[in-house]
């Protein structure tokens, strides 16, 4: 398996299936280890970032894991590869462009379901992603995937604080649940602004998910915990669960009956819009793709158009971007050229979906 | 939309940890910092000894230089710093304090093995520095033999 191959296909992840996919894009968990006995990577030496980044890809590649792990040494590849790894979800940015004299890496399944970032912030984070709402079964994963490892792996850990984190803000469970919601009649109707303020006032954290700032582009929301200790692991699951996630996909149905009641030739325009756009532009930015690529997965998740199906416009949201799209079309290209070939890309790419 | 659970806490912590994944973008620690400089006004000036002034034995970082990075250095970190850390750890988390949660299996004899692995990598980074590389091979077996016997 090589880095190649995850250009061409969409992760598991994107698949637009599992429960409330209409709304729930994908489940994601993460947690933070350290091993005991070094510093943090922020303090290691040079030596001491070697033997972490030794001795975790022997128990991550010892296929207790999954018969095939892609590990990639940073350092070693290229920056367009790691741009894509940014892109997938699979590394942060700060693993990707962390200078050459650390030591680190990224292991991956074929799925994609799971990554394991070493010498990031800490030793050790492993994330299992999924798609629709299924943080249940990520959970199980994630939690297999962690009791393999500490069969061989003393991770640094105290009675009081839990697993011992860099940052103190990981201390106790080290584990961040995120959900990444499709809210786009909650921004159309204009009461994103309540999902915003209710979530921060229970103590998450909202942000956009593609692009700089906080703005959402393609109206795509990350939801995730900030408190990790004090609480056990099921109940940070129990308040997504249970609360936080059935909550918001009933506030952005609700709005998008409203639409469909009130503004339903608004909402028609705004798919169609989208539909003529993304099927006959010739060059296009990535903000206005993802706008249009939300308006399109609105339209077609309520039924207002039945040319597409959603996991191909999923898929779009990935493709998209930057990195992907020129390992596609495998050439650099700077910003104007891609615009173009992102619209050429996307005429295609709906052309070969359309039923 | 009636969500009405958690109470509301001003300080929103470390936006940037609960960010890192994926897309989003990493920064600073900025707001783990804000909860420190406040910490840091708070209790100037007053009888307490500066907490500046405290470092970690283990790793020799000081909490002045912790302020700058909000990052620890090592896991004896957090005994070193406990003091002034516990109400900054409360604000960040919602009031919690202590660990609630997942116990690693080798967690009963965890504290001894891991002060002891501690201290023998501690030896075998002396020895390096040193160019005692016969007394760095020695060490370095007698730590995989250590990490192999599981509990
Ligand atoms: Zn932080
Ligand atoms: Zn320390």
């Amino acid at each position: 398996m090589s880095i190649r191959q995850l250009t061409d296909h969409a992760g598991e992840w994107l698949r637009g299936a599992g429960p409330h996919s209409d709304i729930v894009i994908s489940s994601r968990i993460r947690y933070a280890r350290n091993l005991a006995g070094y510093p943090f990577v922020n303090r290691a030496n040079r030596r001491q970032r070697f033997e972490v980044l030794d001795r975790c890809k022997q128990e991550i590649v010892s296929k207790r894991l999954a018969d095939n792990v892609l590990w990639v040494d940073l350092p070693d590849s290229p920056s367009m590869d790691r741009q894509l790894l940014v892109e997938r979800h699979l590394i942060s940015r700060q693993h990707a462009t962390a200078g050459d004299d650390i030591p680190r890496a990224v292991a991956l399944d074929a799925a994609e379901t799971f990554a394991i970032m070493v010498n990031e912030e800490d030793h050790l984070r492993v994330q299992v992603l999924r798609s629709g709402m299924q943080l249940a079964e990520a959970y199980d994963q994630i939690d297999r995937i962690d009791d393999v490892l500490e069969e061989k792996l003393d991770f640094a850990y105290s009675r009081r604080f839990g697993y011992l984190t860099a940052c103190p803000t990981n201390l106790g469970t080290g584990i961040r649940v995120s959900v990444m919601l499709h809210l786009p009649a909650l921004k159309l109707t204009g009461e994103i602004e309540k999902v915003r303020r209710a979530s921060r006032d229970m103590h998450l954290a909202v942000r956009g998910l593609f692009g700089e700032g906080s703005e959402a582009l393609g109206d795509l929301y990350q939801i995730s915990n900030q408190t990790t200790l004090g609480k056990a692991e099921q109940e940070i699951l129990a308040d997504f669960e249970h609360t936080v996630v059935p909550q918001i996909i009933a506030y952005e149905q609700q709005a998008r009956q409203a639409l469909l009641k009130q503004r339903q030739a608004q909402l028609d325009d705004k798919v169609w819009r989208a539909w003529a756009l993304l099927t006959n532009a010739r060059v296009m930015g990535t903000d206005e793709v993802l706008q249009l690529l939300s308006h399109l997965r609105l339209g077609v998740n309520l039924g207002r158009i039945e040319k597409v199906d959603i996991r191909a416009i999923n898929e779009l949201f990935l493709l998209t971007q930057p990195a992907h799209l020129q390992k596609l079309s495998q050439q650099e290209m700077d910003a104007a050229e891609r615009r173009i070939a992102r619209a050429k890309l996307i005429r295609q790419r709906l052309e070969q979906a359309t039923r | 939309m009636e969500i009405v659970k958690g109470k509301k806490i001003e300080q929103h912590l470390c936006d940037l940890h609960a960010a890192e994944e994926g897309m989003a973008v990493k920064a600073a620690h900025t707001p783990i910092n804000e909860l420190l400089t406040n910490f840091v006004k708070l209790h100037s000036g007053g009888t307490q000894t500066s907490t500046s002034e405290l470092t970690c034995e283990e790793c020799g970082l000081s909490f002045s230089k912790f302020r700058e990075s909000s990052l620890m250095g090592c896991p004896s970190c957090y005994k070193s710093f406990e003091g002034p850390l516990s109400p900054l750890l409360e604000r960040a988390h919602e009031g919690g304090s202590h660990h609630v949660g997942k116990v690693p299996r080798r967690a009963g004899a965890g504290e001894q093995r891991q002060a002891q692995l501690t201290r023998m990598r501690k030896k075998l980074n002396e020895a390096v520095t040193a160019e005692d590389y016969e007394l760095a091979a020695r060490l370095r077996d007698d730590i995989r033999r250590y990490e192999e016997q599981a509990e």
